[in-house]
């Protein structure tokens, strides 16, 4: 008969704390930031179809960094999640909250109990009255943010960037290139022919509030 | 479960398949209804009644009567008969008001979850294949007299050329061309239809025809209700063109609706 072997579970957190943040660490990083007439999410992404940032509902967007597979996962459950409650029951019954709260429960429980931890990072962006953003980190733990939020590769050094420069009621323009020198100047890297993608929560428009930026869009301001 | 909204909990990620439909999701939640009416049994619940499509020039026009009816009283006077499906498609309905809402509500629902999930919206010709399944989904309620019939109307991105397409009872569906009615006053809005409906209809003169067919069929059926312009009760009236949905408003239909009440023989 084996004995198994003793883990204790400080090191088994750490461990897949380590292994996560090394997957996520990887990843190219994404900045959510507010401005005047609403929230743009923008960062690299140099295919135009595997999207990382999306629409969930009329007033919710997301943004995710790490695995493709593991965060389109995400991404449906939480579109499921928000159509259902809002045919259920009203449109405006769907919020961020309860989605943030939502991928918090799984991604923690993923962390806990599944042989691997997903390698993901998460925003969700809500605009409204009040706008939020969510952050959802790889081990579930939810963090509402303010201003900005910033997620992927050389995350800490681009936060640093964003909280010297940020400041609130940009016009898009300006809070596009904000976040941009930001993520230039905190990854250290040339920029000059990086693909980018972006979209916004624009408080202007109709029912649906998310818009892709074209771009054209991006360049000009960029 | 994936978005029980009873317990928002977790999203199980052993139920996330790549799936699209809404319907399939709503079933696996529990949230589709499951019964059964007594044959015979007459609920008398309300039914809406004439709409009517057409294509004009950038694309199509759809328009509705206010009515419900029970029996032989009027139940409603202010029903909204015509939708947004998404932004390049608009559904009509006839029949029993309260499922056809229902199945519209569904519709749209279904479109925009499929438009959100696979990032590209479904094509004009997969909206009316879908919306017929979900008509011949009703078909053993319409044998209990809960009929849902509706019309279809959307601007083809793919050509861009607006498209009509009418559906039975049973789920049949329909490409029409040039113009399509439905409901109680259905036939008699046709018939004026096919006298006034011209290959080259600007916006102005469809939204005239659409609402003087409206009135027409509204003089010789009890279940469709005429405008009201003392009451301010006014036809539904929708265009689909390669700029997307437009809802007319009612301040551009109440001096239509004048003229043509002022000109009627």
């Amino acid at each position: 008969m084996t004995a198994p072997f003793y883990v204790p579970p400080e090191q088994l957190i750490k461990d897949r704390a380590e292994f996560a943040r090394k997957g996520i660490q990887r990843g190219r990083p994404i900045v959510v930031i507010e401005y005047e007439k609403g929230i743009l999410l923008i960062g690299e992404n140099p295919s135009r179809s595997l999207h990382k940032i999306a629409e969930i509902y009329d007033h919710l967007a997301f943004a995710a960094v790490g695995r493709f597979n593991e965060f389109e996962m995400l991404r449906v459950a939480g579109i499921r999640y928000a159509d259902v409650k809002g045919f259920a029951y009203a449109r405006a019954d769907v919020t961020g909250k309860g989605l943030a709260n939502a991928y918090s429960q799984t991604v923690g429980q993923i962390f806990t109990h599944e042989v691997k931890p997903y390698e993901v990072e998460v925003i969700v962006a809500e605009i409204g009255k009040e706008n939020h953003i969510y952050h959802v980190r790889f081990d579930g733990t939810l963090r509402d943010e303010h201003g900005f939020a910033v997620i992927g590769g050389a995350e800490d050094a681009i936060r640093e960037r964003m909280a010297e420069t940020y400041e609130p009621d940009l016009e898009l323009a300006a809070a596009m290139s904000t976040a941009v020198s930001a993520i230039a100047e905190g990854s250290e890297e040339d920029i000059s022919d990086v693909a980018w993608e972006a979209a916004v929560l624009d408080a202007n428009l109709g029912r649906r509030k998310f818009r892709r930026l074209n771009p054209e869009e991006i360049s000009t301001a960029g | 479960m994936i978005g029980d909204p009873a317990s928002p909990g977790t999203l199980s990620a052993s139920e996330i398949v790549p799936e699209s439909s809404f319907s399939a999701l709503l079933e696996h939640n529990g949230l589709r209804p499951k019964w059964s009416i007594e044959n015979g049994a007459d609920l008398g619940a309300p039914e809406a009644t004439t709409v009517l499509a057409l294509t004009w020039q950038n694309g199509v026009a759809m328009a509705g009567d206010r009515r419900a009816t029970a029996g032989n009283i009027i139940a409603h006077q202010r029903v909204k008969k015509v939708y947004r499906a998404d932004e390049f498609s608009a559904v009509a309905i006839s029949g029993t008001a309260g499922m056809a809402v229902e199945l519209t509500k569904l519709f749209q629902t279904e479109l925009e979850h499929y438009e959100k999930i696979e990032d590209v919206r479904l094509s004009l010709d997969g909206k009316a294949n879908f919306l017929a399944t979900m008509v011949r989904g009703n078909l053993p309620l319409a044998f209990q007299g809960l009929a849902v019939v509706p019309l279809l109307s959307g601007y083809d991105e793919a050509d861009g050329t607006g498209k009509l397409y009418s559906f039975d009872v049973v789920g049949g569906r329909y490409e029409e061309q040039d113009y399509a009615t439905t409901g109680s006053g259905g036939p008699e809005a046709k018939a004026f239809l096919k006298g006034a409906w011209r290959p080259d209809l600007g916006e102005a003169e469809a939204l005239h025809i659409a609402i003087e067919a409206l009135v027409a069929a509204a003089e010789e059926d009890s279940a469709t209700g005429g405008p009201d312009p003392r009451r301010g009760i006014y036809p539904n009236i929708v265009t689909v063109t390669a700029d997307g949905y437009r809802e007319v408003p009612d301040e551009e239909i109440a001096p239509i609706v004048d003229h043509v009440l002022e000109n009627r023989p």
